[in-house]
């Protein structure tokens, strides 16, 4: 069965592609338009306009800057590798940071209720705050820009982490902690060898949910910003209006967040268990 | 003595400073004495002893050897961050280094491109840059703590002088006469820029209240052409290219350059911070020396076309050299089919006439920017280091204005720096800004 539906769903998604890229084209694809009036004024208004480029004009625009990923121009031209590094290098050090805030505070919020009820309205209360509303706050205080789109990072992953974590360890069995205790196992060796494994589903999946807004996040901080990062690079592009490049990288932005989420998807299914 | 540039490495020695004195010693004698024969048989006759204890009672010896020993002692720091907005008025700070005038300095800047002007303050006050195109506006308002904390900034230097302009979406081609704007949505980059404060003198000279009856909203210059294409916003009074790659997108078109309302005003600065220049005046005087030669060689008309190659590459402005070289030669097409050639659309002139900085803080207050009482002229001389820079030019053998104030001319009205309130209660129109 499965065999033979694998083909049959990548030749579907090929055909999908193929159908949207054709119809890409079509609509963007234009013919110059005739000249008009004076020659010299035709080139000071630009022979070739920037409006909306076709798979073509990407695909060409995207070999040539995966050809020199790691050129360096200069502080404001460097290549797409070095961009996504530095994007990459923050969002895991302001997810590194918010693990090590969010895990310890969602176990001691899970195993105590009185915690749990006591911090409620403050979790609920600077969840919904959009992580990009924090940097006027974090410029002036932190007074370093690349230090305050780490500590965005990390303000933006910490509630998904804090609550399945306080929630994954609110709802271990009973029973496993019964037979725990009956065999003396107490504290910190309870918590870390019958709680963190009981738990770990629920935490790894706040942390993918976490990786994924952190990545959203980041390009919208680095387009503040600024500097370096993949976000500058968007930033960059649009302020030339040259759209094959911000297309280029938003399918790059794609990649690299899927390639997150599936390294994420793999340390849940390592850490699941049938009860 | 026009150049130091050989001993601006390193500590120089107490011999190299005595030889630097001699060389000023030198260099005043034979200017007293032109002729060679003259000069040495008065040496010889005299003893150059007495000729030049002479001279010093009427030539300030003393102050000449200070200047030429102060500008070439050692670098307190060499490696220094520099901010720039991508706009052709960031271009002498931005050539300074590829003509090398930084590094025949001994300095090695790295240049930040950064996103918008809120950043740029941040970022300065931060210290994570050590100075900074700036808006000239902007060191007044910070130095007052004006939309922003307190702390004391200059304008070391003007950047550039006109090269902005009033562009409109092309749709409002008709709607030539400010009267008609009503209702409309400008930008302007910053409000404390004089693209705000000159976007709000036209409106009102034209009748137009600039908080009633337009709407004028903060727009980074890069996101300009953007939100104009998108309709968010009906026009600007933006900085270049972003007016002429309006042009050039055939999305807007040239209503009005900002030359035709204030021939010669400023616009950007180079910024520095008060702290910076006490720690490391030998560094500040060596910037200052880059900064000034870059825009004495930025002002040469027939340096432009070169400098539109030089600064369109991704790592500085990001732009098609065609647009940069009609702002930069002033050989523009307007966006509605005709050819405009005006010389000195965009200029580069260092010089920060305190007389500007008098005009700036009256219109600041004019739209209710600034409260209060205001020593106008005591703010002005304290922030805008005219004399400084006088000094320093003269060094590098510029021509320099005589006076720190001059009379301007705005739309056809004189303004008088010795007479700021009296400029400021002859508005029909003013307002309070919510500032």
């Amino acid at each position: 069965m499965r065999s033979a539906q694998g083909p049959r769903s990548v030749f579907a998604s090929l055909l999908l592609l193929a159908i949207v890229l054709g119809f890409w084209q079509l609509v963007t694809f234009q013919k110059k338009a005739p000249l008009t009036g004076d020659a010299e004024y035709q080139a000071m208004v630009g022979a070739q306009k920037s409006g909306l480029p076709t798979p073509l004009q990407i695909a060409k625009t995207s070999w040539q800057h995966l050809r020199h990923p790691f050129h360096d121009g200069g502080a404001n031209d460097k290549g797409i590798g070095i961009q996504l590094a530095f994007s990459v290098g923050r969002v895991l050090l302001g997810f590194a940071l918010a693990m090590l805030i969010a895990i310890p505070l969602g176990f001691l919020v899970g195993t105590s209720p009185l915690l749990n009820r006591a911090l409620n309205p403050y979790i609920q209360l600077l969840k919904p705050i959009s992580p990009l509303a924090w940097m006027p706050l974090a410029l002036y205080t932190i007074r370093d820009s690349s230090l305050s789109s780490i500590f965005v990072i990390t303000i933006c992953s910490i509630w998904p982490m804090l609550i399945n974590t306080a929630h994954g360890v609110a709802s271990v069995k009973r029973e496993w902690l019964n037979v725990a205790r009956t065999h003396e196992v107490y504290g910190l060796r309870l918590a870390l060898q019958v709680v963190l494994p009981a738990a770990a589903p629920t935490i790894l999946t706040g942390m993918r949910i976490s990786m994924g807004i952190a990545w959203l996040v980041i390009v919208a901080a680095e387009m503040l910003v600024g500097g370096t990062g993949i976000g500058t690079f968007v930033w960059n592009e649009w302020n030339n209006l040259s759209l094959s490049n911000v297309v280029f990288a938003l399918l790059l932005i794609g990649v690299v967040g899927m390639l997150l989420d599936l390294a994420f998807g793999s340390l849940t299914r390592l850490v699941s268990y049938q009860e | 003595m026009k150049e130091h540039d050989a001993s601006s490495e390193g500590a120089p020695s107490v011999a190299a400073e005595s030889a630097i004195e001699h060389l000023v010693e030198v260099a005043v004698l034979r200017s007293v004495f032109p002729v060679g024969t003259t000069r040495r048989e008065l040496l010889r006759s005299l003893g150059a002893g007495a000729v030049l204890s002479s001279l010093s009672s009427v030539f300030p010896l003393g102050a000449a050897k200070a200047l030429a020993v102060e500008s070439t002692g050692p670098l307190e720091k060499k490696e220094l961050a520099i901010g720039f907005v991508p706009i052709t008025c960031a271009t002498p700070i931005i050539m300074a280094d590829p003509m090398g005038f930084y590094s025949r300095e001994g300095l090695k800047v790295s240049l930040v491109k950064t996103a918008g002007w809120a950043l740029i303050r941040d970022k300065l006050l931060n210290r994570e840059y050590d100075a900074s195109h700036m808006l000239s506006p902007m060191p007044l308002a910070i130095s007052l703590g004006v939309g922003s904390r307190q702390d004391p900034t200059y304008v070391a230097a003007i950047e550039n002088i006109n090269g902005q302009a009033i562009t409109l979406h092309v749709k409002h081609k008709d709607k030539r006469d400010p009267k008609q704007w009503k209702g409309m949505k400008f930008a302007v980059p910053f409000d404390y820029s004089m693209h705000n404060l000159l976007l709000r003198y036209y409106a009102a000279e034209h009748g137009l209240d600039p908080d009633r009856d337009i709407e004028i909203r903060v727009v980074p210059p890069p996101e300009m052409v953007a939100n104009l294409r998108a309709g968010n916003i009906d026009g600007y009074l933006g900085p270049e290219p972003f007016n002429q790659r309006a042009v050039y997108e055939e999305v807007g078109f040239i209503h009005l350059l900002s030359k035709e309302i204030w021939d010669g005003h400023p616009c950007c600065a180079f910024g520095v911070r008060e702290e910076f220049i006490k720690q490391n005046p030998n560094t500040f005087a060596a910037l200052f020396r880059a900064i000034a030669r870059a825009t004495a060689f930025a002002h040469k008309e027939e340096n432009r076309k070169q400098i539109a190659q030089a600064i369109a590459p991704a790592n500085y402005l990001n732009q098609p050299v065609p647009v940069l070289e009609q702002v930069l030669t002033g050989r523009f097409a307007d966006g509605l089919g005709q050819i405009r050639n005006v010389p000195g659309r965009a200029d580069f002139d260092p010089f920060p006439w305190q007389s500007m900085a008098v005009w700036i803080l009256t219109q600041l207050k004019r739209w209710g920017y600034v409260k209060g009482e205001l020593d106008y002229r005591q703010v002005a001389e304290k922030v805008f280091l005219a004399t400084e820079a006088r000094k320093r030019m003269v060094d590098l053998g510029m021509s320099v204005p005589k006076e720190n104030y001059a009379r301007h001319t705005i739309m056809g009205k004189t303004f008088d720096p010795q007479q700021p309130e009296a400029y400021l209660s002859s508005f029909s129109l003013s307002g309070g800004a919510d500032g």
